[in-house]
């Protein structure tokens, strides 16, 4: 069946900002999406909230709207664009629950849109889990036991049923929020409370606890032709119980006979044919009793997944771009596989190697959250890798993870030593085998470090014997290796001879652990390495294990014999990525790369990517030339540029990950291009550039380095108190605090130093409610063009990664513009700045100082190019490769762009619960929104709106505020927010302070002072606004909880009084009711005639 | 465990080091040839079609959840050797009985791990399937070993079907339900088919059961009198190893055959079948092995994905009129299946009983089952 003709337009709905459980998946899968929809003469209409995807390249559709993905603005743009169709299935849940709203609404019936890739009715019933259990109690699958209840009562009556310990699963959320594993009766009553409040419908699912069960995934697809094929199975190394997406996995399954594959792919096939997905891709989870072979369905995604973005990577198989196709009318039979270009995509792909799947957790970010692994997904980011054993695969993995670790053990000295623990040890590491946390792999590898059984370990832990026993094979290597370099001594890396290091290397060991387990160091290893002639080759992607020829150059390293990889003659230049994302380092720098490659492959140049996230663009080997799926190691990519010979290598891209190598590359003599290693020293050397600064004149706060903490007070006091306190070269303000007294700077050195006595702590002097701005510019050396300036909406002291901020600035003076601008260009020039450079400014009492210069890609770059139309990263491109910005058409920054974009933030907070949610210097924040409109107050609407936050048209304001808050200008918003006709409620000192501005004020209850107190307020519904500024380091504990219930019941909640002040503009909007909906290009072209 | 160090050597004078598996010490010579399904290979190992091949697993972790005694396709160890990257000595599943290493020994099979399985399925793509040998000792050379593996006899002209064939006749008593599947997993025995036996995998003999059928089994060189003196409904032509034009008795009795009663081939039993109406057979280079071949029902349309394991196709140029291609190998264009509508004859070049595989196919033997339920009926 050839592509359907009865559609012209079709719109194509995104998933908004990176959060937990839904990330850069959705901009690979949406950005495939797009392309092929376009490539087959479609119209394509996009919306997406996340300005920092590619898919919101203004290249990437027709018409492309960065709006709230709310069913009202769908209508405005359905009505402007009267698509044919809505393709729901590349956007997560976010996409689909915005389809469901459109269909319940009607709006999809009131303007003749179809749905295609997925029906009404089938979302419904693989989505709602009593049609779910129902369709597959028709079909003969086995289930849990257990069901649906929506009250507290009726769920401890199914309880005595099910017996403990008990699933707790709230319908209609996404990543398993507010879910969770209850043990006993009173942690069930608390689950099943937040969870029929976490459900939008109020309803909860509890389930028979299957916990200690093997994993599976399969990835399924189906066209309407009602051909099906599976893609890729999946195994989970860690055991029911732990969210998938917080598991180690595996590709393919490896502990499965065929007669049980074959069991679960019949399943699959009649389940995706049962629920009806009738174009497009789906994955079904499965769970097996590894005692009986029991196997019960455990839950189905009727769309693309972060499943299949990792399935699609780990096989080349497309899924996301094959089921655009088949959405649009192919037959999976009609599409040819994309990598032989020869045979049909209606086939199974059969790989040839191991695919591993490490998750990265965040928690130094969420100090007080909870550590251990459950049903709700914790995790920020992953990192996938390639190995021709598991083995291989699984220590490739640990180390493109970038924690510290540089594989499964022997990565520490410490844990580079022979004999056995003291019984000390042993009791808490069994006890840490029995719960899963964010670094049980690394207990496993203790456990077999000290030589316990495999049964122990299968009997405490639920990892199968055969990945405990693969894992076992690598420490009795490492263990041999040490006791055999011990023997040697002064000579322990030459007693490494050749078939050991090769077995070594193909056990997946990376030089780092053979330094620490030789005590030599890395570089050492690698000539010794190389001497012995053992160096990785390249393998490639093919779907088909090597029984067809291919062309499509997607390799991983392996030791093994062969090389498939070969270098062109062409000119070339690597860029490295941003590896998994964390917070603070996301998204953002995935575009800025693939932007890279786009400008690289116009250029003329081979465009070659490594990185080892699988979620993102630029690991689609469609994007670049050439694709090494490889950890970002110094070893890793040394490996890939002595076999690749690029003419420039770009670390200016991908965030911290790459900048890190930056020295030893050039060191090693790889042609870095762009801003020199000399130059980010520069300006990252606080020293060398507090001197930069005085030579320019320069002002910036005044600040001091210490590595001892009398030293610290002493420079606090000679800069005077607030201080910002951090460890140098960290992105994400990671471990940042403001100190407002001795006390609070001697604990934090006294940890920090606890921590690495090594590293220096940087003190400056904090501008206290200064504002802060951010420039991204790009510079040649010679000249500087202004891409943006953005204001933050914060006062200094919220990480600019956290902090709103509004492009072009709302309430600067023209003259301290200029004064950033000059710096801008005269900072450029003395860094001899190459590509990006992103400055942090502050102005304080009317002086502009510098907070910190990154001649880099930053985190606002997607977000300053989609509200300008300026495409930095691709100019910035141009310039690295030599182009004179003199010789680019690019247009610099205008303040009287005639549209205000914001950009707000969205925050991880309801996945833990005991988190203080009070921003501050460290960085916390998943992903962002952009609004963009023609004035302040809708711009900052509909960034809240897509942030999660919308804000109500009328109601109560709670105001609470800090002693040094209670002034004019926050009586002045209390009065701004009484004149929309708001009730003010607050508490006893806010109250009379406000009387004595005449702002009238309901007195309430503190938390402590009685009930009903605020917090029953709010729970209730009756606030619906909380303004309340902390004071100080640490929310009081009333505040604490205040937060946690406004969340929880999402309130809007500011914490600074500009964000409040904010948003009182954007009530007054809602009020006007005068919201449309404009796509970027439109956007673009009224700037053009302007 | 320490293994001895192993060769492995191609008729091109390729030479492949690595660690010897299974029954130390056995020189295994035969085809090489290479299977890419990742789960299966007890099944692979014990499918008689594999007789007098060497299987290279292109998945590189082999011998992962053990052997059981149920998961086998004839009484022992058919392939005359593996070629593994890894082979695993953990073995992890609630089935299993014992370990592939072991299982190896026990048959007096050897092989070789630590290859660069992928180099070796790239020659194996572009130059063919080629002749082998395996050594776990260091005493020939290596140009030694080249004209041992240059010794070994070729596939084409070879009838293997002597070797693997049943000595006498039986009636199938087939075990092992559980894993039945389909719309026909338990149905009552309502057909008797006789099968004859080239090499038949046991799967195909459950899911004739699962189908209704009450099998009796004869070896490869019974004649049509034989078959028909058991007064079947309807006959099964087997799969089988070597070369299908060098089966000379089974085309004999196919041809006798046709035309008398319901015939359904598999595999060789595909390829006699087409021979039996006049048509050729030819040798591809590397054959087809695994479990992702895509085919397509040429009546239907839709896309089946097969099991596969075939050194020899069909050339459908060759097919007297009457003759219907039935299916197509999507990968290469190859015949998959044909039928002879007036003579109520069918075969596919797949594996409809799996095993391993994909359970896709299986209702070619409820059409088989039709096709005698309509006869009789006439």
């Amino acid at each position: 069946m050839p592509r359907r003709t009865d559609l012209q337009c079709i719109l194509v709905i995104g998933s908004g900002p990176i959060v937990i459980g839904q990330a850069c998946e959705f901009d690979y899968s949406g950005t495939q999406a797009c392309k092929v929809l376009r490539e087959e003469g479609y119209r394509v209409v996009l919306i997406n909230s996340n300005p920092a995807t590619i898919m919101t390249d203004p290249d990437v559709a027709h018409a492309t709207y960065i709006e709230p993905i709310t069913p009202e603005f769908i209508e405005k743009i359905i009505e402007k664009e009267r698509p044919d169709a809505i393709l729901p299935t590349m956007g997560g849940q976010v996409a689909l629950n915005a389809a469901v709203a459109l269909h319940d609404r009607g709006i999809l019936a009131k303007y003749g849109v179809r749905l295609i890739g997925s029906s009404i009715e089938s979302i419904h019933k693989a989505e709602d889990r009593e049609q779910f259990l129902a369709a597959m109690q028709r079909i003969g699958m086995d289930m849990p036991r257990g069901g649906f209840v929506t009250s507290e009562s009726d769920g401890l009556a199914i309880v005595e049923e099910t017996g403990f310990p008990v699933i707790i699963r709230p319908s209609f959320t996404m990543g398993g929020t507010g879910g969770g594993i209850a043990y006993n009766v009173e942690e069930y009553r608390t689950m099943l409370r937040s969870g029929l409040v976490a459900s939008p419908i109020g309803r909860v699912l509890v389930e028979e606890s299957v916990i200690g069960w093997k994993e599976f995934e399969l990835e399924v697809m189906r066209d309407r032709a009602d051909n099906v094929v599976i893609v890729c199975s999946i195994e989970n190394v860690d055991p029911m119980g732990v969210h998938t997406g917080d598991s180690i996995t595996v590709a393919p399954a490896q502990t499965l006979t065929d007669r049980e594959y074959q069991r679960m792919r019949d399943a699959a096939l009649a389940i995706i044919r049962e629920i009806g997905v009738e174009t497009g891709g789906s994955n079904i989870q499965f769970a097996l009793n590894p005692a009986n072979g029991r196997m019960i369905v455990i839950e189905m995604n009727p769309r693309v997944s972060r499943s299949s973005a990792l399935a699609s990577k780990a096989t080349g198989f497309p899924i996301a771009k094959i089921a655009a196709k088949l959405a649009v009318g192919y037959t999976l039979d009609e599409i040819l596989n994309d990598i032989t270009k020869k045979t049909p995509a209606c086939f199974e792909p059969s790989i040839d190697y191991v695919v591993v799947k490490v998750p990265r957790w965040d928690f130094e970010k969420f100090r007080e959250s909870d550590t251990s692994l459950g049903v709700q997904m914790k995790s920020v980011g992953e990192a996938m890798s390639f190995g021709r054993t598991f083995k291989e695969a699984l220590q490739k993995a640990l180390r493109s993870l970038e924690q510290g670790r540089y594989g499964f053990g022997f990565d520490k000295a410490e844990l580079c030593v022979l004999g056995t623990p003291p019984d000390t040890e042993l009791a808490p590491l069994r006890q840490r085998l029995r719960t899963h946390t964010s670094t049980s792999i690394f207990d496993l590898f203790d456990a077999l470090r000290y030589r316990l059984t495999t049964e122990e370990i299968h009997r405490l832990s639920k990892y199968d014997p055969w990945f405990i026993e693969q894992c076992r094979e690598i420490v009795e290597l490492g263990l041999a290796v040490i006791e055999r370099a011990r023997q040697a001594g002064k000579d322990a890396l030459e007693s490494i001879d050749g078939p050991t290091m090769r077995r070594l290397k193909s056990y997946g060991f990376s030089d780092q652990q053979l330094a620490l387990m030789t005590g030599t160091s890395e570089l050492r290893v690698r000539t010794r390495r190389t001497t012995l002639g053992v160096i990785p080759v390249y393998k490639t992607v093919d779907t088909c294990a090597a029984e067809f020829e291919s062309e499509t150059p997607y390799h991983y390293s392996t030791y093994g014999a062969e090389n498939e990889s070969v270098p062109s003659t062409n000119r070339k230049v690597i860029i490295l990525g941003s590896g998994p994302n964390r917070i603070g380092q996301g998204i953002e720098f995935d575009y800025c790369c693939v932007q890279g490659v786009f400008a690289l492959r116009n250029l003329g140049y081979e465009a070659i990517m490594v990185n080892c996230n699988p979620e993102t663009v630029s690991t689609d080997y469609d994007t670049t030339n050439r694709l090494y799926f490889e950890p970002l190691t110094f070893e890793d990519v040394m490996n890939i540029v002595d076999h690749e010979r690029p003419d420039g290598v770009v670390v200016t891209f991908g965030g911290q990950t790459p900048l890190k190598l930056a020295q030893r590359l050039a060191d090693a003599g790889v042609p870095l291009i762009g801003t020199s290693p000399e130059g980010i020293d520069l300006a990252e050397d606080r020293k060398r550039f507090g001197e930069l600064l005085d030579r320019l004149g320069i002002p910036c706060p005044p600040w001091g380095t210490a590595l001892a903490e009398d030293e610290a007070v002493d420079i606090a006091n000679r800069i005077g108190y607030p201080v910002l306190v951090r460890p140098s070269y960290v992105l994400g303000g990671r471990a940042m605090q403001i100190c407002y007294r001795e006390e609070s700077l001697r604990s934090y050195m006294a940890n920090a130093l606890a921590q690495d006595p090594t590293r220096a702590v940087l003190i400056d002097h904090f501008l206290e409610n200064a504002v802060e701005y951010d420039v991204d510019a790009v510079s040649d050396g010679v000249t500087t063009v202004i891409g943006g300036i953005m204001q933050h909406i914060e006062e200094a002291g919220v990480h600019s990664g956290d902090s709103s901020c509004v492009l072009p600035p709302y309430n600067t003076a023209d003259r301290h513009i200029a004064t950033m601008i000059d710096y801008t260009e005269r900072m450029a020039k003395a860094i001899n700045v190459v590509g990006l450079l992103n400055i942090q400014y502050a102005i304080q009492h009317d002086t502009v100082y510098v907070l910190e210069v990154n001649p880099r890609a930053s985190r606002t770059v997607p977000f300053v190019s989609k509200a300008t139309g300026t495409k930095l990263a691709h100019v910035a491109t141009q310039v690295m490769t030599g182009t004179a910005l003199a010789d680019i058409d690019v247009e610099p920054f205008r303040l009287d762009m005639n549209r205000v974009a914001i950009k707000e933030s969205v925050f991880p907070f309801t996945k833990f619960p005991r988190v203080n949610v009070f921003l501050g210097p460290e960085m916390r924040s998943t992903g962002e929104v952009m609004g963009m409109d023609s004035t302040f107050g809708r711009a900052i609407v509909k960034s809240h709106i897509s942030a999660g936050n919308g804000l109500p048209a009328r109601g109560s304001v709670f105001i609470s505020l800090s002693t040094h808050d209670k002034t004019d200008r926050a009586a002045g918003i209390a009065r701004g927010y009484a004149d929309l006709g708001f009730t003010i409620l607050a508490t006893g000192g806010t109250a009379s302070f406000l009387r004595d501005h005449n702002v009238t004020a309901q007195p309430v209850l503190k938390h402590y002072e009685g009930r009903p107190s605020i917090i029953d307020q709010i729970a209730n519904g009756e606030v619906h606004i909380v303004i309340n500024t902390p004071l100080g380091e640490n929310a009081r504990y009333d505040e604490f909880i205040m937060g946690q219930t406004a969340l929880k019941h999402k309130v809007p909640f500011f914490t600074t009084l500009a964000a409040a002040e904010a948003s009182l503009q954007g009530i007054i909007a809602i009020r006007e009711q005068q919201f449309s909906a404009t796509s970027l290009q439109d956007h673009y072209a009224v700037r053009n005639g302007h | 465990m320490t293994s001895l160090p192993a060769r492995l050597v191609l008729e091109n004078g390729m030479v492949f080091h690595g660690a010897a598996i299974g029954a130390q010490g056995v020189v295994s010579t035969g085809e090489l040839v290479f299977n890419t399904a990742m789960t299966g290979y007890q099944e692979v190992i014990t499918d008689p079609s594999y007789c007098g091949q060497i299987v290279t697993f292109t998945y590189p972790h082999i011998g992962n959840y053990g052997v059981n005694e149920r998961d086998v396709e004839s009484g022992r160890i058919q392939a005359a050797g593996i070629v593994v990257h890894e082979l695993s000595r953990t073995v992890s599943n609630w089935r299993s009985n014992t370990s592939l290493q072991s299982y190896l020994e026990e048959g007096g099979i050897g092989g070789i791990e630590g290859v660069d399985t992928r180099q070796l399925v790239r020659v194996l793509r572009s130059q063919g399937s080629m002749r082998c040998v395996i050594v776990h000792s260091s005493e020939a050379t290596d140009e030694e070993l080249v004209a041992h593996a240059r010794s070994v006899p070729s596939m084409t002209g070879l009838d293997l079907t002597s070797r693997v064939t049943t000595d006498t006749v039986y009636r199938a008593d087939v075990e092992n339900q559980e894993w039945g599947y389909g719309d026909a997993a338990t149905a009552a025995k309502r057909f008797r088919v006789v099968a004859v036996d080239f090499g038949i995998k046991r799967n195909i003999l459950r899911r004739l059961a699962a189908h209704g059928c009450d099998v009796t089994v004869v070896p490869a060189g019974a004649t049509a009198q034989d078959i028909l003196s058991l007064q079947p409904d309807g006959v099964f032509l087997s799969n089988g190893p070597g070369d299908p034009a060098a089966v000379t008795q089974g085309i004999a009795t196919t041809k006798d055959l046709l035309g008398q009663l319901p015939l359904f081939g598999i595999c060789l039993g595909h390829q006699i079948l087409a021979l039996a109406v006049g048509a050729t057979t030819y040798k591809l280079v590397f054959g087809h092995r695994g479990a992702n071949h895509p085919v397509r029902n040429m009546r239907t349309g839709a896309i089946e994905i097969t099991s596969q394991n075939h050194g020899f196709a069909v050339d459908a140029s060759t097919l007297p009129d009457g003759v219907e291609v039935t299916h197509v190998n999507l990968n290469d264009g190859t015949c998959a299946g044909i039928a002879i509508p007036d003579k109520t004859a069918f075969g596919v070049q797949y594996h409809p009983e799996a095993s391993p595989g994909p359970h896709d196919s299986d209702y070619l033997f409820r059409e088989f089952v039709a096709m005698m339920e309509h006869v009789g009926a006439a």
